[in-house]
């Protein structure tokens, strides 16, 4: 089932207007924010009554372009190996839509916006996140399409934490959630690795205050470049990366002995820096890690989460991968207890794979045959 | 549904709340949860039991559920299933101990290593007895703890559950009645048992 055919082929993200001065996007925090534009990529076609849609939510670095590819069959988007024709999510059967999260940098509105009131780009006086937020953007993205209801709503990390939310909060939108390699509650060592990639962008010399867009102005690269290489640590694991790169020297038979880089792994890790910061925002990347460091959806009084998953009515699929140190399986496990303590309907898999947190983007049979599996039963249960 | 399921689904009830160890394809769930109004979840080590699971629509745990079983937190459930997985476990004490541990009602079949048969292989062939319930060579079986119905009883006792109800099987997995029941240890080629607290 994984690449089977020549997958979705050429698509173009749209933009929409979600949110606008009439009609603002009221956050969590009580903060108001409009116009707020979306970018957004759909793959397959909508059923008359709408029952056969999936949305993905992207990871910290991810955008709308998840499938099929811009001109270039040789750049898919980033889950093309899951998403298109006769694969686990089979667009000849489901319609796919996958969005930019809110506070992103690839089309929909995040700190390098314009903010109306100024005329310049928001910087950091774009106001803080939560993931409730991302879903509230979606659900209105969902709206327009003219969705009722979904057949599901899946992603991995960041991702799976916002089809948990949503299902969580929403009871009656969606059949199923499918949270991948994603966590309920970042622990300490996982905010503290955030904590020091954010500092790595606020420290560089041209991040002044997150106010970098001028034309001509100088970009906290090598802060952002450094993030990425830190985070890019945590979505591997020991085992891939000996695999992958061993004690070797790049283009060199001896070691060179000096503080340039020497070793494969550091050239591949500079290589990640620097091509991140091309497509990628300083701000945004400040704005959606925080969004997950405070993502605590079990959070608050148990009596009033208890009766919150009481009302849930979407069945849920949780998978984590074994060799996953950022979001290891407990992570995994504590949203399945949690919600299965709380009645809701849960299925659990730990995928043996090498590749650490950065599995869930691997074109796994095992994985994708569990995915393809739960989603053909809930069109099953649709009548579909 | 086999024979012996129908008996399991009968002990276990209407609109319990289930924790089915070793549930294989899901079958007795879903009789479970679409015809007697309960709700459930399995666990199963197999990918095969796993993904047809998934596709009955039965949540569903994949690992070993020894392990699976340690984790789980008390009083989630109202009634766990063990059926024909007692045998294969390392450590069936602790396994029916933290039966007990999640839920106040079990049901628990096995097979009988004290079946006239097995002993009669044993005793006349001098071989380890191979039959319709214990299929396996010697070389082969997942079975590491076989016992007899009366070896079982007194794990039970031991492990602080109360046999409340026994159904003894015969070789198809039909209740046996009457003297064959009474004389179950012997002629009986396995039994299902209804534990309470």
């Amino acid at each position: 089932m994984t690449d089977a055919g020549p997958g979705v082929g050429p698509v173009e993200t749209q933009r929409v207007v979600l949110f606008t001065e009439d009609d603002p996007l009221v956050l969590e925090t009580g903060a108001r924010l409009a116009p707020v534009e979306v970018a957004y990529e759909t793959y397959g076609t909508l059923d008359g009554d709408g029952a056969n849609a999936v949305f993905v939510c992207h990871a910290l670095t991810g955008d709308a372009h998840a499938a099929g590819h811009h001109g270039d069959p040789r750049r898919p988007g980033w889950w093309d190996n899951l998403i298109g024709p006769g694969r686990a999510l089979d667009t000849d059967r489901l319609f796919v839509i996958c969005a930019n999260v809110l506070g992103g940098c690839q089309g929909t509105t995040g700190p390098s916006s314009i903010d109306p009131a100024t005329g310049a780009p928001y910087g950091l006086r774009f106001p803080q996140l939560g993931v409730r937020d991302l879903v509230d953007v979606h659900r209105a993205l969902v709206r327009r399409l003219g969705i009722e209801r979904l057949l599901g709503v899946i992603g991995g990390s960041l991702g799976g934490m916002q089809a948990l939310q949503w299902a969580i909060d929403h009871p009656g939108e969606l059949d199923g959630a499918i949270v991948i390699a994603a966590s309920a509650r970042l622990s300490a060592q996982n905010i503290a690795f955030s904590a020091v990639a954010r500092e790595a962008i606020m420290r560089d010399p041209d991040f002044n205050g997150g106010d970098f867009y001028g034309d001509g102005a100088a970009r906290p690269n090598r802060g952002l470049a450094l993030a990425r290489m830190i985070g890019h640590i945590t979505y591997l694991s020991e085992a891939s990366m000996r695999e992958k790169f061993g004690r070797r020297i790049q283009d060199a038979d001896e070691p060179r002995r000096g503080f340039d880089v020497d070793f494969e792994v550091e050239s591949y890790l500079h290589h990640q820096g620097r091509s991140f910061v091309d497509r990628f925002d300083a701000n945004t990347y400040l704005y959606l890690t925080r969004v997950m460091d405070y993502f605590d959806p079990f959070g608050g009084d148990p009596v009033e989460l208890a009766e919150r998953l009481s009302r849930v009515d979407s069945r849920f699929l949780v998978v984590s991968f074994d060799s996953d140190w950022r979001f290891s399986t407990e992570h995994s496990r504590e949203i399945v207890q949690t919600l299965s303590a709380a009645r809701v309907p849960v299925t659990f898999r730990e995928i043996s794979a090498p590749m650490g947190h950065d599995s869930f983007l691997m074109p796994i049979p095992e994985y994708h045959r569990t995915i393809a599996g739960f989603v053909d039963r809930l069109l099953h249960e649709r009548g579909a | 549904m086999r024979p012996d399921l129908d008996v399991v689904a009968r002990l276990v009830g209407h609109g319990a709340r289930v924790l089915d160890l070793g549930c294989g394809d899901g079958t007795l769930l879903e009789h479970l949860i679409r015809r007697q109004g309960g709700a459930g979840h399995g666990i199963e080590r197999s990918d095969e039991g796993f993904h047809a699971c998934v596709a009955r629509g039965v949540p569903v745990s994949q690992g070993d559920l020894e392990q699976e079983l340690r984790d789980l937190p008390g009083g989630t459930f109202d009634c766990v299933v063990l059926s024909q997985t007692l045998q294969a476990t390392t450590q069936p004490a602790e396994v029916l101990r933290e039966m007990r541990r999640v839920a106040p009602r079990g049901v628990v079949s096995l097979p009988n290593f004290g079946h006239w048969r097995l002993r009669a292989s044993l005793l006349l062939r001098g071989r380890m007895p191979v039959s319709r319930a214990l299929p396996h060579p010697w070389y082969e079986t997942p079975n590491l703890h076989l016992c007899t119905l009366r070896d079982f009883e007194e794990l039970v006792r031991e492990t602080g559950w109360h046999a409340a109800t026994r159904v003894v099987l015969d070789e198809d997995g039909r209740a046996l009645t009457g003297v064959a029941a009474r004389a179950a240890n012997l002629l009986g080629a396995g039994a299902i048992y209804a534990l309470t607290a």
